[in-house]
Parts: C-alpha cells; sequence; structure tokens
C-alpha cells in the first residue's frame, strides 16, 4: 500500500497533465499551471528543511572541530546577517528589494563580487582543463584539437588578425558540425526523457520511490 | 513631409473588412479581430499611429477601449477576465493618426466560449500515441518473455571500481545532483544512480557524502540512501548531515562542495544530474583531489567540459538508461527498445526529408517544378504548428 | 630535453598565473582592437532596428550576478537602442535578485536618453512562477502585474494603456545565463508567436543555435564577444569592446599551453 498510493497519485497527476496540454477547456486548460503553483508552495516550505539540514551540519562541524570549523561561524553570521538585513528592508521599504536597503547594500557589495569571483575562476580552470585534455591522441583527438584551436581564435577580434577567414571556418564549425551533433545528442535527451517520463506514469521506474 | 502629416492625419481611413470571431483553441475569455489595413497605413508609425479597438455589450451602446496596436497591425486578441463566454459583444476599430481617426462600421455579435480539443496540436499528440504506443508494445513484449539485449555503459560499469578504490584508499564518496531540481526527470534517473552507489558504499561499509542545491531532492536523495544502506544491512552507517543542503546559489554551491572536497579528499566523485557553468569548476576541483570522477548530464553544452575533466561521462540518453541497466528486467529493457525504434524512426524520417528538401530544391532550380518544395513546406509547417 | 619533458606536465599554478597575467596586462594597458559583427549579432540589431515607432518590447532579465559583466554590457546597449528608436519597454524578470541588480542599467540609461518613466518604459517588478508567468501573459498581463515594482497600479501609467498580451508585444528580448532563453522559446514563441532574440552568456550561446536556424528566434547576441558587437552596432563601444583585447591574448596562452601540452606528449611518448 505504501507503494501504490504514490504510483496511483504519479499515474492520474501524469495522465491529467498530458490530456490537459490538448485540452484547454476548463478546468484542465490551465492545470499544469496550478500544478506548478502547488509545487512553488511546496517548494517554499522545503526551504525550512534546507535550512535546517544547514545548521545541522555547520553545527556539527564547530562542535566537533572538525577541519574548516571555523569557516561555519563565517557561514552562520552571513546567514543571520542576510535574514536580519532583509527583514529590517521589508519593514522600512515594503521589500527587501528596494535599492537603497541595508538588504541591496550587502547583495550589491558582498555577493556580487564573490559571484562574479566564482564565476571567474571558470578561465583558470577551464585553461588547466584545456590543457590536459587536448593531446593529439589519435586522429579524432587531433581534429578536435584543430576545431577547438580555430574556433578559440575565431571568437576573438585576434582570429581575423591572424587572419581573415579564421572567423568564417569558425562560424562553420559551430553551425554545421557542432550543431549537427548536438541535435544528435538533443533528439536522444528528449527521447530518452519522453520514455522515462512513460516509464514513470505506468509505474514500470520506481527507484525513486524508496 | 510636415504637409503630407497633415493632409494623411485630415484622410484618416478606417480600417476594412473588420471581422471578429472566437479565438480559436483556447480556454474562452478571448475573441479576435483581423482587419486589412487602412488605405491611410503605410506600416509608418510617424505618419499613422495605429488602431484603437473598441468593445461594446450592444451594437447602439457606450464603446470601451480595450487595446491599442501601431501601425501596420491587421490581428487583435480581446483576451480579457472581463469577457464573458456565450455573452454577445460589439467592436469598433479606429483608424488613429497625429490629427485624427475615423471608426470602422460595427462588427458583431459575437461570443467566445472554450474548446475541448486544442486542433493545433494534433500534429503532437500524434506523435506522442506512435511514441507512446511503440514504448508500450515493446513493454508488453518484453514481459511476455522476448530476448533484449542492452549494450555496455563503461560509466555504469566503473562504480563498484570507483567505489572499491575509495575504500582502499581510506576517503569518502562524493555524488552531486548539481542544480537540478525533483520535478525534472534527469533527477529521478540520478536517483537511480544514487541508489546504486548507496548500496555499493554500505557494502564496502565507505562514507558518503552528497550536498545539495534544493531542499526537495535532499529529502528525497536522504530517503534512497537510508533506504540503500537498510538493504545492505548497514542502517547504522546513515548520518543525515552527511546529506546536507548548501544553498540554493548556483556558485555558492559550487564553492560550497568545492570546499568539501578539498577537506575531505573524497576518492571518487559522481557528478549526476544537470549542471551549468560551475561544471568545470567542480570536475577540475574533484581532479586536483585525485578522485576517479564518473559524471553524467543531460545539459548539452556542459558535455564536453565533463569530458575533458572526468574519466567517464554518460553522454545524454545514458543517464536516463542508467535505471534500465542497473536494474535489468524486461520492462526496463523493453522501454529501451520502444526509444530505440522511434529513434530510428525519426533517422530514417529525417533523412527522408532532406532528400525531399534538396529534390525539391533541383527540380525547382533545374525543371521549373514547385510540387515538391510544396510538399516540403508542408510537412514542415505541419511540424511546426503548436 | 627535460625542459620539454615537463611542458606535458606544466604545474597548474603556474598556468593560473599566466592566464591572470594574460587577462589584467591588456585591461591595464588600455589596447583595442577591432571588433567584426556576426550575422546573429547583426539580425538581432536589425530587429529592432525594423520595428515601427511606438511598438512594444518585452525585456527579460533571467540572470543575476554571476554572469552581469557578460549580459549587463549587452542590456545597456539594447536600453540605448530602444530608447533612441522611441520604442516601449516592458521590464520584468524570472531571477527575484537579478531585477534590482539591472535596475540600476535600466535607470541610468533611461537618463541618458531622457527616456520617461510610465511612458517610454515601465518596471514591472518580478512574479514567482517561471513558466506560469510566461504563459499567464498570453492571457492578460495584468493577471500577474496588476502592479508595479513599487505596487502602483499598472493602468495608471499612460504606457500599459492597451497592453494586455502578446497580441501588443512586438519583441521579446531574454537576457539569461540559464534556460530561461528556452523556456521563453518553448512556452512563449512556440505558442504565441511572438517574435524573440537572445542576449545569453559564451556558455549557453551555442545550446540555442537550433532554434536561430529553425527560425525561431530572430538573433544571438552570445557572451563578450556579442556583447562587445552589439556596443559596436549601437555606436557606443563600452566595457564589453574594452574586454575584448583581454580575451583574444587569453585564448592565445591557452592555445600555447594546448601546443605545449602536445609537444611535451610526442616527446615522452617518443621516448617510451
Amino acid at each position: 500500500m505504501k507503494r501504490e498510493v504514490p504510483i496511483i497519485i504519479t499515474f492520474l497527476t501524469g495522465f491529467l497533465c498530458v490530456i490537459a496540454f490538448f485540452i484547454p477547456h476548463p478546468p484542465l486548460g490551465d492545470l499544469q499551471q496550478r500544478f506548478l503553483v502547488w509545487y512553488a508552495i511546496v517548494y517554499g516550505f522545503t526551504m525550512v528543511l534546507g535550512l535546517d539540514s544547514l545548521l545541522k551540519y555547520n553545527v556539527k562541524k564547530i562542535t566537533q572541530r572538525k577541519e574548516g570549523w571555523q569557516y561555519s561561524y563565517v557561514l552562520l553570521f552571513g546567514l543571520a546577517l542576510v535574514l536580519v538585513t532583509g527583514f529590517q528592508s521589508w519593514l522600512k521599504y515594503g521589500t527587501p528589494f528596494e535599492l537603497r536597503s541595508s538588504f541591496m547594500y550587502c547583495y550589491i557589495h558582498i555577493i556580487v563580487p564573490l559571484q562574479a569571483t566564482m564565476f571567474a575562476l571558470l578561465a583558470f580552470f577551464i585553461s588547466s582543463a584545456a590543457y590536459r585534455a587536448f593531446r593529439a591522441r589519435t586522429f579524432e583527438a587531433t581534429l578536435l584539437l584543430v576545431a577547438a584551436a580555430i574556433v578559440m581564435l575565431g571568437r576573438v577580434p585576434i582570429g581575423k588578425m591572424i587572419w581573415s577567414e579564421i572567423p568564417v571556418v569558425s562560424d562553420w564549425l559551430l553551425n554545421i558540425p557542432q550543431l549537427a551533433a548536438k541535435r544528435g545528442i538533443q533528439i536522444g535527451v528528449y527521447l530518452g526523457g519522453v520514455v522515462m517520463s512513460l516509464r514513470i506514469i505506468l509505474g514500470i521506474e520506481r527507484t525513486y520511490l524508496t | 513631409m510636415l504637409q503630407s502629416i497633415v493632409i494623411l492625419g485630415l484622410l484618416a481611413q478606417p480600417p476594412a473588412n473588420v471581422i471578429a470571431y472566437d479565438t480559436p483553441n483556447d480556454e474562452g475569455s478571448s475573441i479576435t479581430l483581423m482587419w486589412e489595413r487602412s488605405p491611410a497605413d503605410s506600416g509608418d508609425a510617424i505618419l499613422f499611429r495605429g488602431y484603437e479597438i473598441y468593445r461594446s455589450e450592444s451594437a447602439t451602446g457606450e464603446f470601451k477601449s480595450v487595446g491599442f496596436v501601431p501601425a501596420g497591425a491587421t490581428r487583435f486578441d480581446d483576451g480579457n477576465s472581463e469577457i464573458q463566454d456565450g455573452k454577445e459583444y460589439y467592436y469598433i476599430v479606429r483608424s488613429v493618426t497625429d490629427s485624427g481617426f475615423e471608426d470602422s462600421a460595427v462588427v458583431g455579435p459575437v461570443a467566445s466560449g472554450a474548446q475541448w480539443f486544442n486542433s493545433q496540436r494534433v500534429n503532437v499528440l500524434a506523435i506522442a500515441l506512435l511514441v507512446s504506443l511503440l514504448v508500450i508494445y515493446y513493454i508488453r513484449r518484453a514481459h511476455a518473455g522476448g530476448r533484449l539485449f542492452v549494450r555496455k555503459i563503461a560509466g555504469l560499469d566503473a562504480i563498484e571500481d570507483a567505489v572499491g578504490r575509495s575504500t582502499e584508499m581510506g576517503r569518502p564518496i562524493l555524488y552531486s545532483f548539481g542544480l537540478s531540481y525533483l520535478n525534472e526527470v534527469w533527477t529521478l534517473a540520478s536517483l537511480s544512480i544514487l541508489y546504486r552507489v548507496a548500496q555499493k558504499c554500505g557494502e564496502y561499509s565507505t562514507r558518503l557524502l552528497v550536498p545539495h542545491y534544493d531542499p526537495l531532492v535532499m529529502s528525497a536523495a536522504q530517503e534512497t540512501v537510508k533506504q540503500a544502506y537498510t538493504e545492505t544491512g548497514r542502517p547504522d552507517l546513515y548520518d543525515e548531515r552527511d546529506n546536507p543542503f548548501l544553498t540554493a546559489d548556483q556558485f555558492g554551491y559550487a564553492a560550497g562542495v568545492d570546499g568539501m572536497m578539498m577537506r575531505e579528499k573524497p576518492g571518487a566523485v559522481f557528478w549526476q544530474g544537470y549542471f551549468y557553468a560551475e561544471s568545470l569548476i567542480l570536475a577540475e576541483t574533484g581532479h586536483s583531489v585525485g578522485a576517479i570522477q564518473i559524471a553524467g548530464t543531460t545539459s548539452v553544452e556542459q558535455i564536453p567540459f565533463f569530458v575533458a575533466a572526468c574519466d567517464y561521462t554518460l553522454i545524454g540518453e545514458e543517464m536516463y538508461a542508467a535505471s534500465c541497466y542497473l536494474r535489468p528486467e524486461p520492462q526496463m529493457l523493453g522501454s529501451l527498445k520502444g526509444e530505440d525504434l522511434t529513434k530510428a524512426m525519426i533517422i530514417v524520417f529525417l533523412l527522408c526529408g532532406a532528400v525531399l528538401g534538396t529534390l525539391g530544391i533541383l527540380s525547382e532550380h533545374f525543371f521549373d517544378y514547385r510540387g515538391l518544395s510544396v510538399l516540403f513546406e508542408r510537412i514542415v509547417q505541419w511540424f511546426n504548428t503548436f | 630535453m627535460r625542459i620539454l619533458d615537463r611542458l606535458a606536465h606544466i604545474d597548474r599554478r603556474l598556468i593560473f598565473l599566466t592566464i591572470g597575467l594574460a587577462v589584467a596586462i591588456p585591461i591595464i594597458m588600455k589596447l583595442k582592437m577591432p571588433i567584426r559583427i556576426s550575422s546573429e549579432v547583426r539580425s538581432a540589431y536589425e530587429t529592432i532596428e525594423d520595428l515601427p515607432e511606438g511598438s512594444v518590447v518585452l525585456a527579460s532579465i533571467d540572470y543575476d550576478a554571476t554572469s552581469a559583466p557578460e549580459l549587463t554590457p549587452m542590456f545597456r546597449s539594447f536600453l540605448r537602442q530602444c530608447f533612441r528608436k522611441k520604442l516601449k519597454v516592458v521590464y520584468t524578470g524570472h531571477i527575484a535578485i537579478g531585477l534590482p541588480l539591472a535596475q540600476f542599467d535600466l535607470d541610468m540609461i533611461a537618463t541618458e536618453c531622457g527616456a520617461v518613466y510610465g511612458v517610454d518604459y515601465i518596471n514591472l517588478g518580478y512574479r514567482p512562477g517561471y513558466t506560469a508567468v510566461m504563459i499567464g501573459i498570453g492571457r492578460e498581463i495584468r493577471d500577474f502585474f496588476a502592479v508595479d515594482y513599487r505596487g502602483v497600479p499598472v493602468d495608471s501609467f499612460p504606457m500599459m494603456e492597451g497592453i494586455h498580451n502578446y497580441g501588443d508585444i512586438a519583441l521579446i528580448v531574454d537576457f539569461a545565463h540559464g534556460l530561461a532563453a528556452e523556456y521563453w522559446i518553448q512556452y512563449v514563441v512556440s505558442r504565441f508567436g511572438v517574435r524573440m532574440f537572445a542576449c545569453v552568456t559564451g556558455v549557453m550561446a551555442p545550446t540555442l543555435y537550433p532554434y536561430l536556424q529553425a527560425g525561431q528566434i530572430t538573433g544571438i547576441i552570445g557572451g563578450l564577444q556579442g556583447a562587445a558587437e552589439y556596443e559596436v552596432l549601437v555606436g557606443q563601444p563600452e566595457s564589453a569592446a574594452f574586454g575584448m583585447p583581454a580575451q583574444s591574448i587569453a585564448h592565445l596562452f591557452i592555445l600555447a599551453f594546448i601546443v605545449f601540452g602536445n609537444i611535451g606528449y610526442f616527446i615522452s611518448r617518443r621516448k617510451k
């Protein structure tokens, strides 16, 4: 019974959503939208679960003096700071997203630079990954290497300065072979998604119901 | 120029042949109006401002403005919650210039209504039915005892080696869903891979860390790990705090997982889910701590990064096939067979389409015959209607 | 020979340092380079150029701080082009924290171009629901946005008169770092037939090429390169165009490392 009820709910929900796609008449027309709103409500509440988990994890680190436990204090302080400034801004301006609020001050002067820094790390990691991965081990790997070099040069102004046709070749590589491979993978992904959904709706796929 | 504006303004003529009808294929409360452009409307908003639409409940009653569309427009959808299905309405379309306006004749009565079938989606219905019937047919056939084969997926075969290697090194395992949410199909596929990894961790008594981006996925993953440990007879291994929620922020999550990897030095890392720009930040850090890495994602643009930085990568649909591969029951394998056949049909159809399109162009160019091109365009149009 | 051998195993910290310098030095020295305009950026630019005066353009902000360096220059150029063409801009989005971030640019460019709030542009703010909001606007925008970001009823602004649904919107421009652009195409462009082009990060741009080829979107402005091209087309090159020399030189250094790695690899293979 513990397994049958979720399978029945999954079947009914999935089936209704599929037929609602073809039937605009109320009450089916906006069914998917209604389900999405329910999901948004449930999702809001699960944030409390997340907060509980985050606190437990970091308190454990502090009490057990695990490696890097000091950073957990920084995290808890940051959490408290964002909560307090969020509520204060909400009370003062009616929304925490008012540009003059203390919440937005923290966001713009702490979170924005931190996020941009993390994103910028990509430039370094991509260099080391490219250095390791692009080795002409086989004929195919050599082709990949040459294509990567042309696209890298073609996407920046210096490519045209080296040879005026590099951007043209780069565009061709992006628009023809790259796109063909990508479409092939994408068709497979979407088809795989459809079949997996079908398995879930029909109750054959049950691993997620543990 | 000024003179011409004044002249056109004085001569603002109404749009011709205004028609109003119930908007098709919708859930009601919408009426569509179409008209032919006013002779004064050259599509230039400086000379001719546009059309104002008025609605009334009676032909002679007061008309209320319900919308404005700029010069050049010939259609307006009056989709408004004020409109009651079954009730009759009347419309006027007014041409507006800087110096004047002119109304069309009153059109109506017209009433809105909801439809029971969206006829524009016949194509989707036909394809969905075809795919579903094929898959169901093969599931039933497999159930009846047909012999089915599934090719090797190296990334999934490597799960046991990866967990074993970590155990020998005395290091934990790290598993990440990336930025996946629970309402996405790939998350459910990833849960089945997590289940197998957790089973192996249970067998080898190896610690399994699963940091999360989404609290709902966290709850599902906690249950999955708990169940797998229980089934292998090691429920004592489960610790909720090894399955923590980190943050719902993309790079905050990447920083948190990187930090965890640097401190815990996992021997094996599984990246199974949906990833964005953080994929390489994560995989490169995993590589730097010497972990064996098995990635799997349906995010096509992140696949190259994982291929470059990881030892094994499940590409696209291989992730969806993972549950069938790990639990090769006839019904599961039957669905894969159905999927393969659908894919073969798509390939044949694409080839036929490409040949038809090419022949169409050639026949038009050399023999001045448009029949094939028209047929090709009709087929494309049928697929594009949605 | 040992030095050549080592080329196959360069310490990644040395790679990081070199790339850091390759990016920093051109920026410090304020180098300049000519910028070639690609067809996908030109067609995005021309989509706006072809709109008649007074047309409504919906700008959706679906990015936040992480991708602001790539997307902010695009958003600024877009606003300049729209306000100069006397188009009306409806500003909304699906990332709660991204909207106030881009609002800085909206206010700044509006002041620069003399655009008036409520007449030339409106900030509708954020509403939760994501795809539900996208689909819902197809019926009536007021179902979700009865008031603007400050809680003022939208019907009190002259530009909102006559804007009800996608039938009244001439173009959607999505500024996105995630899947939002694909959602706009799948849920809105396909269903409601609105024209759209996308401004996305360099990582996301290749995902959208199939939609461009299929004619579902009219252009793609992708990454810093796309932003630089768009700045040049709008006639006001700024931070993106300024960043291109740094990106060019960084690419050259990455290529040099790849070449070094291969030399080292071949030497060690020959020895074996």
